[in-house]
């Protein structure tokens, strides 16, 4: 019973903050009903018993993706009557990606129904590896069979992140002095200090 | 818990909901508890190193200190800005409050003694202390002012910095002992030092994680030298400037209980939480109550965490972000690297 109240809890929630994401007026606000979309959709992960994908979503996309988020869209003063300005006109192309991201939906889907993709069955009772948690298994399945599609995506997620940095690097240093931590760490009170002793009326020379 | 309530008559589900409600019960109000004396513990050392008495008035040594600022606190009015965004402004000291005791559900006290033995207790503890910086962003924004928001700012950027060798660290860990559980990374460590030292810190590949891990763990609960999100000297207050009453305290409360989780974390992953230190019988060293140990171990990192306060200055922001991003994230990459390699090798090859 408590799974079941737990279940449409979670769903509620899922579906009221993701509706509440798009009509909000302040982007700050979508960003956080966002949010709570991606963490109650985690609970509903939870409740299938995909503990490790449930985790990783709440650290991948709500600790680090959402708040640079709401890091861009607090820093921006975004005019928001402007964005809705462009709704009626954009309609369209809104739909087309929807139908898009169903179609590869109900695509993937219907590959593992029709058993293309052997990732074990739902019920966990033909799992690569049988009676051990879910951890080991998408490690099993990621490094085992489906190792070189999944070191390729990793080697496009590095392009792309070597790519980013070379367009926003600026090789020319800036004027400011620069800081040269090994070489202040290096230093001893013999190399910084002198100790003399002057005649009276001479002055020290350096 | 569960069984003792389904022998005084209740169904399963009720028995499970009735435990669980005791549990939280059992850990939070000790953990508020703790949290004001380990404020006044916090003080009273800073004070010390300081050659200054620290709180010596209200009770004996000082003591209800903590408890007068509580009461404090409690009776003054809960001040909210005007321009600020109020349903957020009120809503951020709830989030740090309520994710600083949050994680706390899968701390284990004893062998077994663990409100909830999930397998992937420390992907649990990652997951919720990402959330901590909600608090802090959201409260900063909503403030509507100036040096709330900069604090804010400053901390997003800090936080993520850190989480990211932080989770490194903690793959090593879990490499090593071969589980995400809490009670199994601690039964790892029985005996890890040549069957006598309980404990990952004895590992010459873990030993430099630990360290980089009590730096991060000071950066990510943002205390001394880390303490940009609060810099006195530049921000006021930080992104409490313009909270007072219950709404500063909860952000005071919650501060502390995550300085105390990094402190058990400490001990959990690489001190052997609730073992013994050494893996002898000394006296009747196993017949000490396992959450004993694990309360010493704890206090001895918050000594540690207040004296590194008392002593370090502040670091600059660049000088913060240099070393998170320069130098522990490739040194933690190398160790993932090195760690894995040496585990294929001896353990798997």
């Amino acid at each position: 019973m408590i799974q079941a109240i737990a279940f449409y809890l979670f769903a509620t929630l899922v579906l009221a903050s993701g509706v509440l994401t798009i009509v909000a007026r302040n982007p700050v606000h979508s960003v956080l009903w966002l949010i709570l979309a991606f963490f109650n959709g985690a609970g509903l992960m939870l409740l299938v018993g995909a503990e490790f994908l449930a985790f990783l979503l709440i650290i991948v996309y709500v600790g680090a993706v959402a708040v640079l988020f709401l890091f861009v869209v607090m820093m921006l003063n975004i005019d928001f009557a402007e964005l809705r300005a462009g709704f009626v006109k954009n309609f369209p192309l809104g739909i087309a990606i929807a139908l898009v991201l169903l179609a590869e939906l109900v695509l993937g889907v219907g590959a593992y129904r029709a058993g293309a993709l052997d990732l074990g069955t739902a019920d966990g009772m033909a799992a690569p590896l049988a009676g051990e948690s879910n951890i080991e298994n998408i490690g099993a399945l990621l490094y085992g069979r489906y190792l070189f599609l999944f070191e390729s995506a990793g080697i496009i997620l590095l392009v792309a992140m070597v790519g980013a940095i070379v367009l926003t690097h600026r090789g020319t240093r800036s004027p400011r002095g620069q800081q040269n931590i090994a070489r202040q760490i290096a230093r001893k009170p013999s190399e910084a200090t002198v100790n003399t002793k002057p005649e009276i009326g001479q002055g020290v020379e350096l | 818990m569960t069984q003792t309530f389904m022998n005084w008559g209740m169904t399963h589900e009720w028995a499970w909901f009735t435990a669980t409600i005791a549990g939280i019960l059992l850990i939070a109000l000790p953990l508020m508890l703790a949290v004001a004396m380990i404020i006044y513990a916090d003080r009273k050392i800073w004070a010390a190193m300081a050659l200054r008495r620290g709180p010596n008035v209200v009770g004996p040594f000082g003591l209800l200190q903590s408890f007068a600022d509580g009461l404090k606190v409690f009776l003054q009015e809960t001040i909210v800005p005007s321009a600020s965004n109020k349903g957020l402004f009120l809503i951020a000291p709830i989030i740090t409050f309520t994710v600083a005791l949050a994680a706390w559900a899968v701390i284990p006290f004893n062998s077994g003694a663990v409100l909830s033995d999930i397998n992937v207790g420390l992907l649990y503890i990652l997951a919720i202390s990402s959330l901590g910086v909600y608090g802090v962003v959201v409260s900063g924004w909503a403030s509507n002012s100036k040096y709330p928001f900069f604090s804010a700012m400053r901390a997003a950027a800090q936080m993520i910095s850190y989480e990211v060798s932080i989770g490194f660290i903690l793959i090593c860990v879990v490499l090593w002992a071969g589980t995400f559980n809490m009670n199994g990374i601690i039964e790892a460590q029985r005996g890890h030092g040549f069957g006598i030292v309980n404990g990952f810190f004895f590992n010459l590949l873990l030993f430099p994680m630990w360290v980089m891990f009590l730096i991060s763990s000071l950066a990510e609960t943002a205390r001394a030298p880390f303490d940009l999100t609060e810099a006195e000297s530049e921000l006021v207050a930080g992104y409490q400037t313009e909270y007072s009453s219950m709404s500063f305290a909860l952000f005071w409360l919650g501060e502390y209980a995550n300085v105390l989780l990094m402190c058990a974390l400490n001990a959990i992953l690489f001190f052997g939480g609730w073992l013994p230190p050494l893996n002898i019988d000394l006296i009747p060293w196993f017949d000490v109550p396992g959450w004993i140990w694990l309360f010493a171990k704890i206090l001895f990192f918050f000594f540690v965490f207040s004296w590194i306060k008392a002593t370090v200055p502040r670091f600059r922001y660049d000088q913060l972000m240099r070393l998170g991003w320069k130098v522990f994230l490739p040194l933690s990459l190398a160790f993932v690297v090195i760690v894995s390699g040496y585990l294929m090798f001896t353990r798997y090859g």
